[in-house]
Parts: C-alpha cells; structure tokens; sequence
C-alpha cells in the first residue's frame, strides 16, 4: 500500500468530502462508503465491507460515525480510526455551530420563523412517513413477538412517558433471552 | 460541572441509539428536554428540523447545538466526545469479536428485538414534534387552538411523501415557504 501519511491523507479527505455533503443519514453514507472505498480505491474487498457495514450497523451510535471508526480501523488502525472519526465530525460541528449564531440572532425575525414554523409541520410528516415504512415493515415481518414489542413500546414510552433507556434495557434483554430459547431449540 | 454533565448525557444518548437515523432522538428529547431542561420543546423540534436539512447525524448535531447553547464552544466539544465515545470502544470490540468468531447470531438476535421498540420510540417522539408544530408548546391541545394551515401542510407533506416519493429536503423547504408565503398574503 501507499505510504502511511498519503493513506491517512486520503481517508481524512475522502470521510471529510462525504460527511459534508451527504444528507439522509447513516445509511446512505456507508453506501457510498463503500463505492469509495471499494469500487474506487480498492483498498478494501467488497466481501470485507459487507461485514464492516453490518458492524457499523449493529453497534450503538450514528451509523456514520460508525462506519468511519470501522473502515480507519480497517485501514489504518487506531490512528486511522481517529483521523477518520475527526473528518466525520468536523463537518456538522462546523455547520451547526454557525448555525446556533444565526439562530439565536433571527429565531424572532419574522420570516425565518415562519419559515421555520412551516418546516417543523414539514418535519412531523417526515417522520411520520419514516414511522409508516419502518412499522409496516415491522407488521409484515408477522412475528407477533415484534409486533408486541411493539406495541407495548409505544405504550411505554407515549402514554406512560417511561425512560426510553429503561424501555431499551428491557428489550435488549429479551432479545437475549428469545436468542438463547431459539439456540437451545435448535440444538435439541 | 456542566461539561461533565453534557459529557455524561451525550455518553448515555450515545450508547443507547440502536439503529441509526432517528433513533437517537427519543433519547435526545428525553435527556436533553425531559430531563435537564437544556432545550424547550420548540427549541428541540428547531433542531430537528435543521438536522434534517443539514448532513450530518442527528446526535452528532445535538451534541453540538446543545454544547453551544449551555455552555460554549468548550461545552459543544464535550458533548460530541461524550457522544462518540461509546462508539469508539464498541464498535472497536464487536470489529475484534466478529473477526475471531464471525458469529454475530447473539448481537443479531437482541437488534431483532429492539428494532420494534425504536420504531415504537420514534413514533412517540413524532407525536410531541407534531403536537408541536400544530399547538405550541405549554398550550393545551384543544381543537380551537390547533393552527389549520399548519395542519394542512402537514398533510401535504404526507401525501408528497408517501404517494409522490418526494425528497424529504424539498419538501420541508416547501412546507417552510408555504407557511411563510400565506402569513405574508393574510398580514399575520
């Protein structure tokens, strides 16, 4: 491989130019991810990436951050990691702190708060939408143990407002217990 | 210590966001408004809503507009390591776990279960953005005091969403220029 300076280089300037421009979240940043990183560069085998990805999926945290940890550890190790985290967060650091000035100085100028009044309505939609699909795929997935989960969840969490960590510590352990009751099934 | 304090808040949003996207935001309104009162509930939904339109993951943006907003650029910083330590550590295990045993079954078996109950979180944390969006904040849900053309655009939105496929982006800047163009028409 090219020498070590050129590769952290190359990956600090490669995670920068993604992270900066790349709306609609961590999902869509591991895809093109992986079109630098394996389609263009072939630093990493597309086999490897697949398993990278799922790692970066399944631990906790913003899948972007996730998936520059994974992909700078893969080729640089600790330091590649680190270098790849910065270029990850030095983007939204950057836009939101100016961000945070503008906003404190025109939240009360008429027309941003208009403007701002109608994207929140915008936003609710977003998110309903995003709910819809991610239920609907929970519903047609016909595990009644998930729609339960569910459903009790929402419960939980909306009408009697308990700590989404608790409810997620809950889950977290159930999922545990229904892996290991599947385990011991299948082995019998 | 504030620092601390956001640096422990952002840990916990951190270890605790299974899934990506919006995952993280039930946890966000629940530390950061619920529980510490950094943020009002409108203040909150803003910051959503510019998550959305800026690259970027929302904890990552949260953690720097949250920071800002309590206590400088020192008290941002804070809040992002916070938010990425977590990440850093597990996502570094489960990479050296996976490579040894490339079994993931466990890991796959406990996301099962919490995906239902994320999307469950989700939903709960959009019915206080919508409500919102459409009542204020502190102001009772009562039917006289619902804001119609917000409710309207909200619908709208879906409708873009849901039957067009319509990029979440422009239809918030859509939903944002409507609002502002029918105060402006009607002299509000």
């Amino acid at each position: 491989m090219e020498n070590k300076k050129h590769v952290l280089l190359k990956i600090f300037v490669s995670t920068l130019y993604l992270s900066a421009f790349t709306f609609g979240g961590g999902y869509v940043i591991v895809t093109l991810m992986k079109k630098k990183f394996v389609d263009e560069y072939h630093w990493i085998e597309d086999g490897e990436m697949l398993d990278l990805v799922a790692i970066a999926q399944s631990a906790p945290g913003a899948i972007a951050v996730n998936g520059a940890i994974v992909v700078g550890y893969k080729l640089a190790g600790i330091i590649g990691a680190a270098v790849a985290i910065l270029a990850t967060i030095l983007p939204p650091f950057v836009i939101i702190s100016l961000i945070s000035v503008f906003y404190n100085a025109f939240r009360t100028n008429f027309l941003v708060s208009q403007m701002l009044e109608g994207m929140q309505a915008g936003v609710a939609a977003v998110i309903a939408s995003v709910v819809f699909e991610m239920a609907g795929g929970v519903i047609h997935g016909n595990n009644p143990v998930s729609i339960a989960i569910m459903v009790l969840a929402f419960i939980a969490s909306c009408v009697l407002q308990i700590n989404v960590i608790y409810i997620i510590l809950i889950c977290g352990l159930l999922g545990v217990i229904r892996t290991l009751i599947e385990k011991r099934r299948e082995t019998k | 210590m504030i620092y601390l304090e956001l640096f422990w808040s952002f840990l916990q949003i951190g270890l605790f966001s299974f899934g990506g996207g919006y995952a993280a935001m039930p946890l966000i309104q629940e530390r950061v408004v619920t529980n510490h009162q950094w943020l009002s509930m409108p203040e909150f939904t803003d910051l959503v809503t510019i998550s959305q339109m800026t690259p970027g993951p929302i904890a990552i943006n949260s953690a720097t507009f949250v920071g800002i907003k309590i206590a400088g650029i020192p008290g941002a910083l804070a809040a992002t390591f916070g938010c990425i330590l977590p990440s850093c550590i597990i996502v570094t295990l489960i990479a050296k776990l996976y490579l040894k045993y490339r079994n993931m079954a466990m890991l796959q078996g406990v996301l099962n279960s919490l995906r239902p109950a994320v999307v469950a979180m989700i939903a709960s944390a959009g019915i206080s953005i919508l409500i919102t969006a459409l009542w204020g904040s502190g102001a009772s849900i009562l039917l006289s005091r619902t804001n119609w053309l917000l409710a309207a655009i909200f619908v709208g939105c879906i409708v873009l969403l849901q039957k067009f496929r319509m990029n979440p982006i422009w239809v918030m800047v859509l939903a944002g220029v409507v609002n502002t163009a029918f105060s402006l028409l009607t002299g509000k």
